[in-house]
């Protein structure tokens, strides 16, 4: 494949992509995403070309491997295009089915289609579903179209048409002013505005450099890993576009090493994008130099901030240092370094191609534009959301995310990561942006954002982000290294019934020190869990210390389960499921729970069906 | 019980190299070496400090500090919770505890015929299918107790 050497190349290899749009009857698209994945995809995969094959269809129907389409919830995701049909769940034994009607005989697989557990009626079609409704896609909408092993499928939907304006009708300060004027702001929980940053680094001289912090460290969050498996390209172009501006020729992407499938799909785009000739010397006959190594991360949180991703890159071990002299100035390498998240960057090619003014339209008035939002844990729709700045924290939990699972009551969400902190019910219609959750101790962060419910304990919950940061904290400086500790092992005494009166205060006293004196961001936010859920759940912290009582039934020692006589059927279904044969009774007769032989598992509270287990 | 495997210097000078010696590859070229033997074999430790130009003491600092490089043999087989966030409001420490008991080792022990070593790991950015567990390359997501057991046998299957 020969490289691209001028604008015209593109565009005419472009042009000729999309007038080939029709040449298959059916486009078939799997979702590819470690998700899906982890559900089965590959299976799913194969049972479809052999039985494609053998229905002597092969040559109608063309099967792309996609990426993420971020209703992570009912993967393995299928959809049959042009028609635009979405089977959610998908196993290997419905293919011939589907294979048969929907392929062939271009009807729908009733039993096959998303049903609304609201309305329970069927969906045909992925736009009606609410769950993708109620979303505005211009960052992610693309996934779920195109391979991302195939550049061509990328330039097929305008892929690098931004490139080829900036570098042919735009100046590099010309990018830096309209990249300000739709104030983008940093995706990766800083919100610092993109266009200042590159100003201020073209400003300084030396070797400069771009870098993508694709180190996404917060737990519960996987938006950039689902940029990079499946659109790797859109990442691409806006380092590209970066390093034009800021008058870079070397650019870095640091990955982590947890996630190898969006470590291979960059490495694939990369070496296709080297082989168009879009990167390497003299891009399409500009004069304009840049190419991008991949470097991966060693499963260290602390190297998502920016100076120790730095060090990390340089090959030494990633402890972050005070930032005296911003890494704008001297950076990587000593060199003037752009550093932007993943998301950020695929943010800057939309910008281009649309322009500033409809970017800043979106969104709210210091948040433009669109974030994607990882909703995860008790709630339905578990999945990738993007929406515009500014949408209220009501409408992505309830509206698209379907609201709590087993008709449980919503507790809080918790945004930001461990830097964050957890949001309680009376604050679901703030909109969520850059300004608004900091106002209530919270922030939007990278993105994260954990439902939780009755269930949760947000003791344990404090106690689970101390217990992360301890072993994250690189050790370097006392307030984070020690303090941390003590805050953990204030936390856990009290999740053991060991909490004394005057915790709680101690624990504020401590964290308020360490949010203050800690060398770098995670040190200063550390303390955040803790102290929005003893600002928010301070009579659970009570009810821990003074009555040694866990009313969520997490914290082991704090609680125990009993059976409810007058609810209990004796169905006999908790006795069955039970590892410790605790449970014993006569069939149709109320059960009984005994205390010595339970070890709290929870199996039996999970199974019941008829909320005959209880918390006490 | 000392080392018993030899090292197939040919493959971990072809690591460096493909590196181009690069000290700033450092620990790529670790977590390369530990892709064949699941851990970093001491023995490279000084053939690594000569070829990269790097002092020994920075290799074993590296190597400490980052998670993913052991300088202490592992299994056969990693499994890894999932302990992130999501998964843990999920009930990821009732997969741990499941695994703990049936392979009768504590977190980020090896069993003792050297084939499965259990590790937590935060977070591997499959939320929406929690709680995930990876062994070695593979992800298995959606579990509960039954189904990691079931995942795990299908592992030793594989062994026998």
């Amino acid at each position: 494949m020969a490289a691209l050497e001028t604008r015209e190349a593109l565009k005419t290899l472009r042009d000729s992509l999309k007038s080939d749009e029709n040449k298959k009857k059916h486009l078939i698209s799997l979702c590819a995403g470690s998700g899906c994945g982890a559900y089965g995809t590959s299976n799913v995969h194969q049972t479809l070309v052999e039985e494609l094959e053998k229905q002597g269809m092969s040559d109608q129907v063309e099967i792309k491997l996609s990426g993420c389409h971020g209703f992570c919830e009912k993967g393995p995701i299928m959809v049959i295009h042009p028609e635009g049909i979405f089977y959610p769940q998908i196993k290997a034994e419905h293919i011939p089915e589907i294979v048969e009607k929907s392929i062939k005989g271009g009807e729908t697989v009733q039993a096959r289609l998303f049903k609304d557990p609201g309305t329970k009626k069927q969906i045909a079609h992925e736009e009606d579903i609410p769950f993708y409704k109620l979303q505005q896609r211009i960052i992610f909408g693309k996934n779920g179209l195109i391979d991302p092993t195939n550049i061509e499928d990328y330039i097929k939907y305008d892929g690098y048409l931004a490139l080829e304006k900036i570098l042919f009708e735009m100046k590099p300060e010309g990018v830096i002013d309209e990249v300000k004027k739709a104030n983008l702001r940093g995706r990766g929980g800083g919100g610092f505005p993109t266009g200042i940053k590159w100003a201020t680094c073209r400003k300084h001289h030396g070797n400069r450099y771009v870098i993508c912090n694709a180190d996404e460290g917060d737990p519960g969050a996987y938006m950039d890993r689902s940029l990079l498996e499946g659109n790797p390209h859109s990442v691409i172009e806006g380092m590209l576009i970066g390093a034009y501006a800021v008058g870079s020729s070397e650019g870095y992407v640091y990955v982590r090493h947890e996630y190898p499938l969006a470590v291979k799909n960059l490495g694939i785009a990369l070496d296709a994008a080297r082989e168009k000739g879009l990167l390497g010397k003299n891009i399409l006959g500009s004069g304009f130099d840049f190419d991008i190594h991949v470097s991966r991360g060693g499963g260290a949180f602390v190297c998502g901030e920016s100076t120790a991703l730095m060090a990390s890159l340089e090959g030494k071990p990633g402890r972050p240092k005070a930032k005296y002299v911003h890494t704008v100035e001297k950076g990587f390498r000593q060199g003037p370094s752009t550093l932007n998240n993943v998301e950020t960057w695929a943010n800057v090619p939309v910008i281009i191609n649309n322009g500033a003014a409809w970017y800043a339209s979106i969104g709210t008035e210091h948040s433009k534009g669109t974030k994607i939002f990882s909703l995860v844990g008790k709630v339905v729709n578990t999945g990738l959301v993007e929406v515009p700045m500014g949408t209220s924290l009501r409408t992505i939990i309830f509206d698209i995310g379907g609201g709590i699972p087993k008709k449980k009551k919503f507790k809080a969400v918790q945004c930001g990561g461990p830097s964050g902190g957890c949001i309680p019910e009376r604050f679901l219609d703030l909109g969520v942006d850059f300004d608004e959750l900091n106002k209530v101790g919270s922030m939007m962060g990278s993105g994260g954002m954990i439902v939780m419910d009755e269930d949760t304990c947000m003791v344990d919950v404090a106690r689970y982000f101390m217990d992360f940061l301890k072993d994250e904290s690189c050790g370097q400086c006392n307030p984070c290294r020690e303090g941390i500790k003590q805050m953990l092992e204030i936390l856990t005494n009290i999740c053991d019934g060991k909490g004394k009166e005057g915790d709680i205060e101690l624990l504020e006293e401590l964290g308020a020190m360490i949010q203050k004196f800690s060398l770098c961001g995670l040190g200063t936010s550390a303390p955040n869990p803790v102290l929005t859920t003893i600002l928010y759940f301070r009579d659970e912290y009570e009810q821990h210390i003074k009555d040694k009582k866990c009313k969520a039934g997490v914290c082991k020692p704090l609680f125990h389960y009993e059976i409810d006589d007058n609810a209990c059927t004796g169905c006999g279904v908790c006795a069955r499921k039970c590892p410790q044969e605790a449970i014993a009774g006569e069939k149709k007769k109320p059960h009984v729970l005994s205390q010595e032989k339970c070890i709290k598992c929870g199996i039996c509270y999970d199974a019941c069906k008829f909320n005959a287990l209880v918390i006490r | 019980m000392g080392n018993e495997i030899t090292l197939d210097w040919d493959k971990i000078n072809d690591i460096i190299e493909k590196y181009h010696r690069d000290k700033e590859s450092l620990l790529m070229i670790m977590q390369d070496i530990s892709d064949i033997y699941n851990y970093v074999p001491k023995e490279t430790i000084p053939v690594l400090s000569e070829k990269l130009n790097v002092s020994v003491t920075l290799i074993y600092s590296v190597a400490s500090f980052y998670k993913t490089i052991s300088l202490e043999p592992r299994g056969k087989f990693i499994v890894s919770v999932c302990t992130g966030t999501a998964c843990h409001v999920r009930g990821a420490d009732k997969i741990m505890d499941t695994l703990e008991g049936y392979l009768n080792i504590r977190e980020g022990q090896t069993t003792l015929d050297k084939m499965f070593t259990l590790e937590g790991v935060r977070c591997i950015g499959c939320c929406a299918s929690g709680p995930v567990i990876t062994v070695n390359q593979d992800t298995h997501g959606g579990l509960d107790r039954t189904s990691t057991l079931k995942v795990v046998q299908e592992y030793q299957q594989r062994i026998t």
